[in-house]
């Protein structure tokens, strides 16, 4: 368990460490011991009655999943009156710590064993373990390959949104009038669920016969304007709605970077006559590059989740060239409940875009440091 | 580039060739807002004023209420909410309301807990040396952090299957479960930054007058962070009231949430533009009160995490 090493350098304080009674030490062993012997049984029986080698049990798991929570205080409050002060350090990240071993890295590893299963839940056969079956059925399915390259794009696009964003937090950062109005407008698409945005744009301002945007396309010319039809029109449409709730976000970590810019060096540049056009690209540009990279690497981050507007605007089409990975395999699910070639696929992907953003992480820090501005220029 | 064109000066005005590009730059300048002003409002403008439609106003594409067309209260009246249909019975406003309150229930009760142990965990890895194995408190912070990448179809699977067997499946207390793992990450950048900056100093003193680190912590830290704990909880609740995908595949009849049954509206009845505008202004309006009330909180949450 976490021990703190008051030796350690950080951001601690030191305080006298109230010693521990015998009799606390005591309790405190007693709550954990009894914890986890509860935790132990409850998770013995129900796993017996699950295999079939006793006739009782539980109805459902959920009393293990009590059983997982009680474990978890005993843990905490039972490490508190063993360890006093240390303990109670501690039990600041325990609550969390539990919840992300029952929630997330139980659910991932238990993933990664469906993944090599087939196991398709409208079937009577259940879970059948077929080793690499799934992985070598995703190599030869184009499909996922296709959604694969789509993501591509779509992260790609990024770098698009990203100039937008910059325009218009420099925008927004100029010398303007009724600044927090425009603030508030801006941020407003973001707050929008993306399911609500599927309708209002996709479906209703986006329609082929009445939408206003296929009105104004008409006006300009374009005769009969079709936005999910034609292939690479589809894959900018969605695009473009993505880009509409989240440019947003981009541009609230931008101006942050740009409001925290340091003053003397803009004015030093005024001062020397510098056009805006160079104040820009030799000085802002340069010191906003790690800002940039941490906006960017954000937005690519949430960019590799899209599926709501895919799912509801195209579910994938024309011919699957709008489908992202997680709106392929949420198809794949629903359309055929495979539960367990889905989720190898998901596994997949998350190893994917693991080694992706590990890569993104390091070689961005890197270009930061070598074209941005120097350290010690950064930190006036 | 147009913004750092020079500000109003007096020294400058003077001279006709600056004030020429200067009144440009303005010009651009309030272009560019004002059309990106456009760009942001007009689809929610489109959406609360197609739910006042009729057929005939929404094919002849009329966008101005009154100059335009005539409101009616159709897209309020197919949910049973207008004026005329409130006091009767109506299954359709039993359904809505009810989705309303399911997904009232999970953002909030997913956002609140993901605020509890994220504030806990954040002034513990603000404040306290840790060491779990070889892991320290950068590594188990970016452990935590780095969760933000995991896309919901890695787990929506085995969420499926494991709430089966726990009974979990199309009940809110799951679904507020999911919505606490899928927000945590977040809501631990936040108040980590949040926590580091303030002074360990008051702490100090607290500790130094005989309050213990529980008492420090609830009695001085907490109450300086608050405006970073709105900041979070406002994040949360942004991206859990609008989560689709988990909610899509692990909620039925009972726990449904209204992002859902928006989208099953969409494919099966057709075009009623105005019952579609009307439920999807519900699941907008919300947001958008809390986006115009509380904007700053939410660009302080987000810019702190992400600008040193």
């Amino acid at each position: 368990m976490t021990n703190s090493t008051p030796a350690d350098v950080g951001p601690s304080f030191e305080t006298a460490v109230a010693a521990t009674s015998a009799s606390q030490r005591a309790t405190g062993k007693l709550m954990i011991a009894g914890g986890s012997l509860l935790f132990a049984a409850a998770l013995a029986f129900q796993m017996l009655y699950a295999s079939g080698v006793t006739a009782t049990g539980f109805e459902s798991w959920l009393p293990v999943l009590y059983a997982y929570v009680l474990w978890a205080l005993a843990i905490v409050f039972g490490q508190i009156l063993i360890r006093g002060e240390r303990g109670s350090r501690a039990a600041f990240v325990l609550p969390a710590v539990f919840f992300t071993v029952a929630l997330v890295i139980f659910p991932t590893l238990f993933g990664l064993y469906i993944a090599f299963t087939s196991w398709n839940l409208s079937s009577d056969a259940g879970r059948v373990f077929n080793g690499l079956d799934n992985i070598r059925h995703m190599w030869n399915d184009p499909f996922y390959w296709n959604a694969l390259g789509n993501m591509v794009y779509y992260v790609l696009m990024v770098l698009v949104e990203y100039a937008v964003a910059f325009g218009l937090a420099l925008v927004l950062n100029s010398e303007i009038r009724a600044r927090r109005f425009f603030r508030v407008v801006f941020l407003l698409p973001f707050m929008l669920s993306p399911v609500a945005v599927s309708w209002m744009v996709g479906k209703s301002i986006m329609e082929n016969r009445f939408g206003p945007m296929a009105r104004l396309a008409r006006f300009l010319g374009w005769d009969r304007p079709a936005f999910f039809s034609d292939p690479w029109i589809a894959r900018l449409s969605i695009e473009v709605m993505d880009a509409w709730v989240f440019i947003p976000l981009m541009i609230i970590l931008l101006l942050a970077g740009l409001q925290a810019l340091p003053k003397e060096i803009l004015e030093a540049a005024k001062v020397d006559g510098a056009s805006p056009w160079q104040t820009f690209w030799r000085i802002v540009f340069p010191l906003m590059l790690p800002v940039s990279i941490t906006a960017i690497i954000i937005r690519i981050i949430f960019k590799l989740k899209l599926a709501d507007i895919v799912i509801n605007v195209t579910s994938g089409g024309p011919g699957g060239a709008t489908d992202t990975v997680s709106s392929f395999i949420y198809r794949e699910y629903r359309d055929r409940s495979n539960v367990g070639y889905g989720t190898a696929l998901a596994e997949f992907y998350l190893i994917a875009i693991i080694i992706f953003i590990t890569v993104l992480l390091v070689y961005g820090r890197r270009f930061a440091r070598r074209f941005g501005a120097p350290p010690a220029v950064a930190r006036t | 580039m147009a913004t750092y064109a020079p500000a109003l000066d007096s020294t400058r005005i003077a001279q006709p060739s600056r004030g020429a590009s200067f009144v440009a730059t303005r010009v651009l300048v309030y272009g560019v807002l004002i059309f990106w002003a456009f760009v942001c409002l007009f689809p929610i403008y489109w959406t609360l004023t197609t739910s006042f439609k009729t057929a005939p106003d929404v094919m002849q594409g009329h966008l101005i209420p009154l100059i335009d067309f005539t409101p009616d209260w159709k897209g309020l009246r197919s949910l049973g909410l207008s004026p005329d249909t409130i006091f009767e019975t109506s299954t359709v406003r039993d359904e809505f309301l009810k989705r309303f309150t399911n997904s009232l229930i999970a953002s909030l009760g997913g956002s609140v807990l993901a605020l509890a142990f994220g504030a806990l965990a954040g002034y513990g890895l603000a404040r306290f040396p840790y060491r779990l194995g070889v892991l320290k408190n950068d590594d188990i912070a970016f452990f935590f952090i780095s969760q933000l990448i995991l896309p919901p179809v890695v787990l929506a699977m085995p969420f499926l299957v494991l709430y089966k067997e726990l009974a979990l499946l199309d009940s809110l207390p799951g679904l507020i479960l999911v919505y606490t793992l899928m927000v945590l990450p977040i809501v631990i950048w936040i108040m980590r930054d949040q926590f580091s900056n303030i002074p360990v100093e008051l702490e100090e003193a607290a500790l130094v007058d005989g309050l213990s680190i529980w008492g420090a912590f609830a009695r001085i830290v907490l109450p300086l962070a608050l405006p970073g704990m709105v900041a979070a909880l406002i994040l949360a609740l942004v991206l859990s009231w609008n989560e689709y995908f988990f909610a899509a595949l692990l909620t039925g009849a009972s726990a449904q949430t209204l992002p859902v049954m928006v989208a099953s509206q969409t494919g099966s009845q057709g075009i009623s533009w105005w019952s579609m505008a009307a439920l999807s202004s519900a699941a907008i309006l919300p947001l958008i009160l809390v986006g115009i009330l509380l904007e700053r909180y939410i660009v302080q949450g987000l810019a702190t995490g992400a600008v040193k």
